[in-house]
C-alpha cells in the first residue's frame, strides 16, 4: 500500500513538472498556476475543514493577509533577481500562523456551525479593513508591486514552480498527518470532540495546530498570488468567493482524504476558467457557479474519491469473498475516522 | 457626551430591523440547527423588491411589506424543500451552511443580472423628514422602522405562543423526535418555518431599503453582522437575538459617533470574541436543546 501510494505521488508530481517543458500556450500555464494556487489552499483547508471537521470560511482573510504582507514590503524593497518574494514565502506563512492563532484559539472553544460563523465573519471584518485603513493599505485603489523581472517566453515558469513545491509540502504534510497520532486525533476530534478529550486526547493542541498550518500555507500562497498578478485590490485579495471555490473543492474531491482536494481542485478551476470564458461579458457567471455548487452538494455530498472508493471496496469483495478484506477495510475505515 | 447620546439613540432604533433580521435567522436554526447565511441575501432581495413596486407602481416601502412578506415566504419554503431537505440528516448541520451560502451567491447573481450593480435607494417624500428632540435628532423614518419591526416581532411572539403551528414549531425545537412521536409534521414545520424566517427578512428587507442605500453585494455586510448579533444572543433564541441587536447596533453606532466610522466596523467582531471567550454558547444560549 506504501508503494502504491509512493508511485503515485512520484508520477503525479513527475508528471507536473514536465508539463512546462512542452512550451504550452500562456492561457494554459496561466491556469495550471491558479489550479496549483487552489489545490495547496484546498489541501490546507482539508487539514481543518476536513481532518478536524472545523468548516472554517475565514480562509480568504488569511489569503488576502499574505498577499497584503508580501504587497506592503515589497513597497520599500525592491526586486532585483526576482526571487526575492519567493524567499520571504516562510515568513508570510509564519506571520498567517501567527495571525491565525488566537483567533483559531478563541473560536475553536465554539462547535462547528459557531466555528463557522465566527470566521466569515473574519473574512468581513478583514475586507473592511482592508477598505478602510488607507493610510497602510491605500483602501480601494489598491497595491503595485514591480513587475516581476521574468522573461515574457517562460514568465509563468518560477510561479509554477514554487506553487508545485508547495503543494508538495502541503501534501507532504497532509500524508504524514494521516499516518501519525496527529490524523487520529484530528479524527477523533471530528468523531466526537467530547470523548475524545476525556480520553486524553489533546485535542486542544491538535485542533490549533492545524488550523494555524492551514492558515498558513493560505497565506504563503496569497503572496504568491499577489506577486503574479502585480497589483492587488481588497475586493479580489479578500474574496468570499476564494473561499467557497477552496470549500467546494475540497467537498467535490472528498473531505479528509489527500487526493480530494487535489482532484476537487482541477476539475472546479477548469470549470470555472470555462465559465469566466463563457460568461464573462455577462453577471450569469456567479448564477452557474453557485448552481453547480448546489449540484455537487445534493448529488455528491460525499465527493469523488469517497464515492470511488466505496465502489471499488464493494467490487473487489463482491470478486473474492476473502476473510481478511472486510478487517482490512474496517480498519481503515476507522482509521479515516468514519466511526 | 452629545455625541454619545446621539449614538445611543440612533443604535437602539436601528436595532429594531436588526432584531427583525436576527429573529428570523434564530428560529430557522432553532427549527432545523441549519445556519442561514441566505438571511442576508433574502434582505436585499426584499429590499430590490420594494424598491421596484415604489418605483413602478409607487406603493410605499412600508405598504409594500405584505407583498413582499408572502413573495419572500414563498421562496423560503421552495429553498428549503429543494436545497435544504435533501441533505442527510447527520451533516445537515455543516452542509446546510455551505447550502445557504450557495443559496446567497445565486440570490445575489439573480440580482445583479436583473438590478445590476449600482447603488440604490428608496427615497419617499418623507425620507429626509426629522425631529429634534432636547437638541437630539431623530429621523423619522428611522422611529417608523423601529415600531414596525417591534410590531412584527410582537406579532412573531403571538404567532409563536397562541397558535397550533407556533406550538408545533416550539416542540420542534425542543426536541424533535419528541415532537414528531407526538403528531408534528417534522418536515413540514421546517419548511414553514423557513418560510418564516425568510418572511421577517423580508418585512426587514423592505425597511432596510429606506434606511440604506444597498447593491447585489450588500448582503456580505449584513450577514456577517447579523451573524455576530446570532451568535452573541446565542443561537435559536430569539430574545436573545433581541438582545444582541441592541447590543450590536448600539455599539457600532457610539463607536462611530465618537471615535470613528473607520473602526465600527470592526466592534461588532471584537465584542464577539469577547464574549465567546467567556461564554462560547453567546449570551442566552443553551447546550443543546433550545426553547424560543
Amino acid at each position: 500500500m506504501r508503494g502504491a501510494s509512493a508511485a503515485r505521488g512520484v508520477a503525479f508530481f513527475g508528471l507536473l513538472a514536465c508539463l512546462p517543458a512542452f512550451n504550452l500556450a500562456h492561457w494554459v500555464l496561466n491556469m495550471l498556476v491558479f489550479t496549483l494556487m487552489y489545490a495547496v489552499m484546498s489541501s490546507a483547508w482539508n487539514l481543518v475543514g476536513g481532518f478536524a471537521g472545523y468548516p472554517s470560511l475565514g480562509h480568504a482573510a488569511f489569503f488576502g493577509l499574505g498577499a497584503y504582507a508580501v504587497a506592503l514590503w515589497f513597497q520599500h524593497h525592491s526586486i532585483h533577481s526576482g526571487y526575492e518574494p519567493f524567499w520571504m514565502l516562510p515568513l508570510v506563512g509564519l506571520l498567517g500562523a501567527a495571525v491565525g492563532l488566537p483567533i483559531a484559539a478563541i473560536a475553536m472553544r465554539t462547535r462547528a456551525d459557531v466555528f463557522a460563523i465566527v470566521t466569515i465573519t473574519l473574512l468581513f471584518v478583514a475586507q473592511t479593513l482592508a477598505f478602510n485603513l488607507r493610510s497602510i493599505t491605500e483602501g480601494a485603489q489598491g497595491l503595485a508591486i514591480g513587475p516581476a523581472p521574468f522573461a515574457v517566453r517562460t514568465f509563468e515558469r518560477p510561479f509554477y514552480y514554487v506553487l508545485l513545491g508547495l503543494l508538495a509540502v502541503t501534501m507532504g504534510l497532509t500524508f504524514a498527518s494521516m499516518r501519525s497520532k496527529i490524523g487520529l486525533s484530528l479524527a477523533s476530534v471530528r468523531g466526537d470532540e467530547d470523548k475524545a478529550r476525556g480520553i486524553g486526547v489533546r485535542v486542544t493542541g491538535v485542533k490549533l495546530l492545524a488550523f494555524s498550518v492551514s492558515v498558513g500555507l493560505t497565506a504563503m500562497v496569497g503572496g504568491i498570488w499577489a506577486y503574479y498578478e502585480g497589483f492587488i485590490y481588497p475586493q479580489f485579495a479578500i474574496d468570499p468567493l476564494i473561499t467557497i471555490a477552496i470549500v467546494l473543492m475540497t467537498f467535490l474531491g472528498g473531505r479528509a482524504t489527500l487526493w480530494g482536494p487535489i482532484l476537487g481542485a482541477l476539475v472546479l478551476e477548469i470549470a470555472q476558467q470555462w465559465f469566466a470564458y463563457s460568461f464573462g461579458g455577462s453577471k450569469f457567471y456567479l448564477i452557474a457557479y453557485a448552481l453547480v455548487f448546489l449540484v455537487v452538494m445534493l448529488l455528491l455530498p460525499r465527493g469523488i474519491v469517497p464515492s470511488i472508493e466505496d465502489w471499488m471496496r464493494r467490487r473487489r469483495r463482491r470478486q473474492s469473498v476473502d476473510a481478511v478484506e472486510p478487517t482490512l477495510a474496517a480498519s481503515r475505515s476507522l482509521a479515516k475516522g468514519s466511526v | 457626551m452629545h455625541a454619545l447620546i446621539q449614538g445611543l439613540i440612533l443604535g437602539v432604533l436601528t436595532a429594531g430591523v436588526y432584531a427583525l433580521m436576527a429573529s428570523g435567522q434564530t428560529l430557522i436554526f432553532g427549527i432545523m440547527k441549519v445556519v442561514n447565511l441566505a438571511q442576508g441575501a433574502f434582505v436585499i432581495l426584499s429590499a430590490y423588491l420594494s424598491f421596484q413596486l415604489f418605483t413602478s407602481f409607487g406603493i410605499d416601502p412600508f405598504l409594500a411589506i405584505p407583498i413582499t412578506t408572502v413573495i419572500m415566504f414563498a421562496i423560503g419554503v421552495v429553498i428549503q424543500l429543494v436545497f435544504i431537505r435533501p441533505l442527510r440528516r447527520e451533516d445537515r448541520a455543516e452542509l446546510g451552511l455551505l447550502v445557504t451560502f450557495a443559496v446567497a451567491l445565486l440570490i445575489e447573481g439573480i440580482m445583479t443580472v436583473s438590478w445590476n450593480t449600482s447603488i440604490r435607494s428608496v427615497n419617499t417624500g418623507y425620507a429626509n423628514s426629522s425631529w429634534t428632540v432636547f437638541g437630539y435628532q431623530i429621523t423619522l423614518v428611522r422611529l417608523w422602522a423601529f415600531l414596525l419591526s417591534v410590531g412584527v416581532i410582537g406579532l412573531l411572539f403571538l404567532l409563536l405562543n397562541r397558535t397550533r403551528f407556533g406550538r408545533a414549531i416550539r416542540a420542534t425545537v425542543q426536541n424533535p423526535e419528541s415532537a414528531r412521536l407526538l403528531g408534528v409534521e417534522a418536515e413540514w414545520v421546517s419548511a414553514l418555518g423557513f418560510g418564516l424566517g425568510a418572511a421577517t427578512a423580508a418585512a426587514a428587507g423592505s425597511v432596510y431599503g429606506l434606511l440604506y442605500p444597498f447593491n447585489s453585494g450588500s448582503h456580505y455586510d449584513l450577514i456577517s453582522r447579523l451573524l455576530s448579533i446570532v451568535v452573541l444572543g446565542g443561537l435559536g433564541s430569539i430574545g436573545g437575538a433581541i438582545v444582541g441587536a441592541l447590543i450590536v447596533s448600539t455599539s457600532v453606532a457610539v463607536v462611530a459617533s465618537t471615535i470613528s466610522p473607520t473602526w465600527s466596523e470592526m466592534t461588532f467582531f471584537i465584542i464577539l470574541l469577547l464574549v465567546l471567550l467567556v461564554r462560547p454558547r453567546g449570551l442566552f444560549g443553551v447546550a443543546a436543546r433550545g426553547a424560543i
